[in-house]
């Protein structure tokens, strides 16, 4: 077995009510360091993690959802978001930040690594996967 | 290729059964532990999706999450397979990865 | 098989850290091997020896330490959920000018780097939490 792994994050939680999202973010952060092949997956409450506009302004709560977009940097390749979870929240790919992510080797850009994908494709991307984190 | 799947709510509060059914592959394990047990019974309004699942999917209930919730066996629906945590730890060996649905 | 086990909730508020005793417990029984327990989130609360549940409930934090005991088991608190929460070792108080610890004997203190090391290095990862 070689040493990188396909990691797969998945969030399915609101931010802001609980921690798990922010704290789920840490852990991507920090597990840019090892170099893994690494995806995420929004699905359920955790669409509402990629929505764009957040304000905690008066509710005194670490913003962190600027930390998001910066996930290209992180090594994230791929931030997939459950199609069929997005619209039973009347939300589109409108609504979502974008996030670069640039190959800072082969100098491979991609402008927006936000990628909606529907349920088939969900069962088959975590199927793949060889580590989910919850 | 085949996961292990772990659901530990009670599919009357939150929809991790119903989601873990609906996005794992057809060959799956589905272990249903803690208040997760409570998918596992006859006669609720689950049944249906789970004996549905159970086409393709094997469903398991960890014992002493039953014995606690009161659940004797007759009231497990047919064919999901009673296991203790030794049977868990085996479902974790037989299977390519655990994916817990919190 | 190498584990490596998560657990993301407190003793006593959720039933996940008992699962994850019990299911730790059953894999070293049968002879594998569990690379470290991994404590995040509110789970770093099953690290601290202040706990005392009454007489008549089982002690997950005892629980934990003599499993550890028994097999030398690696338990880690999540250092950055751990500062959170109040959980403390000789090294976070001397650090954070704290005047107290209350870490339970083995359990150790560290960086998030020790679960993503655990997955890597392990077969499985088996996550506990709510």
């Amino acid at each position: 077995m070689s040493d990188v792994k396909k990691f797969m994050y998945l969030n399915r939680r609101a931010p802001y009510g609980t921690i798990y999202a922010w704290e789920s973010l840490e852990v991507i952060l920090i597990g840019a360091a090892f170099d893994q092949e690494v995806s995420l997956m929004c699905m359920d409450d955790g669409v509402y993690q990629l929505v764009k506009g957040s304000d905690t302004s008066q509710s005194d709560m670490k913003n962190f959802m600027p930390t998001y977009r910066t996930l290209g940097d992180y090594g994230v390749r791929h931030m997939y978001v459950d199609k069929a979870s997005l619209e039973a929240r009347g939300l589109t790919q409108d609504d979502l930040i974008e996030v670069a992510w640039e190959d800072f080797e082969t100098e491979e850009e991609v402008d927006n690594i936000v990628e909606i994908v529907d349920a088939d494709q969900v069962a088959k991307l975590m199927a793949e996967s060889e580590v989910v984190f919850s | 290729m085949a996961d292990l799947h772990t659901v530990n709510k009670s599919p009357f509060e939150k929809n991790s059964l119903e989601t873990a059914i609906r996005y794992s592959m057809a060959g799956s394990s589905i272990l249903l532990l803690e208040d997760g047990v409570y998918g596992a019974t006859k006669g609720t309004a689950m049944e249906g999706m789970v004996k549905d699942a159970m086409g393709d999917k094997k469903v398991y209930a960890l014992r002493s999450d039953l014995m606690a919730r009161a659940i004797k066996e007759d009231r497990v629906i047919d064919g999901v397979e009673i296991v203790d945590y030794a049977g868990f730890v085996d479902l974790v060996e037989a299977n390519d990865k655990v994916q817990a649905w919190l | 098989m190498k584990l490596a086990v998560q657990v993301n909730e407190g003793p006593y508020q959720h039933q996940a850290s008992d699962s994850a005793y019990h299911f730790t417990k059953a894999a070293l029984e049968k002879g594998h091997e569990v690379f470290r327990v991994f404590f995040y989130h509110d789970g770093v609360l099953n690290g601290t020896r202040l706990t005392t549940p009454p007489q008549d409930d089982r002690n997950i934090v005892n629980r934990w330490v003599e499993l550890a005991e028994k097999y030398d088991l690696d338990l880690v608190l999540c250092v950055a959920a751990a500062q959170r929460r109040g959980l403390v070792d000789e090294g976070e108080a001397q650090r954070n000018g704290k005047d107290a610890t209350n870490i339970a004997p083995k359990f150790r203190i560290s960086g998030l780097g020790q679960l993503i090391e655990a997955a890597i290095q392990s077969d499985r990862l088996v996550v506990f939490g709510d």
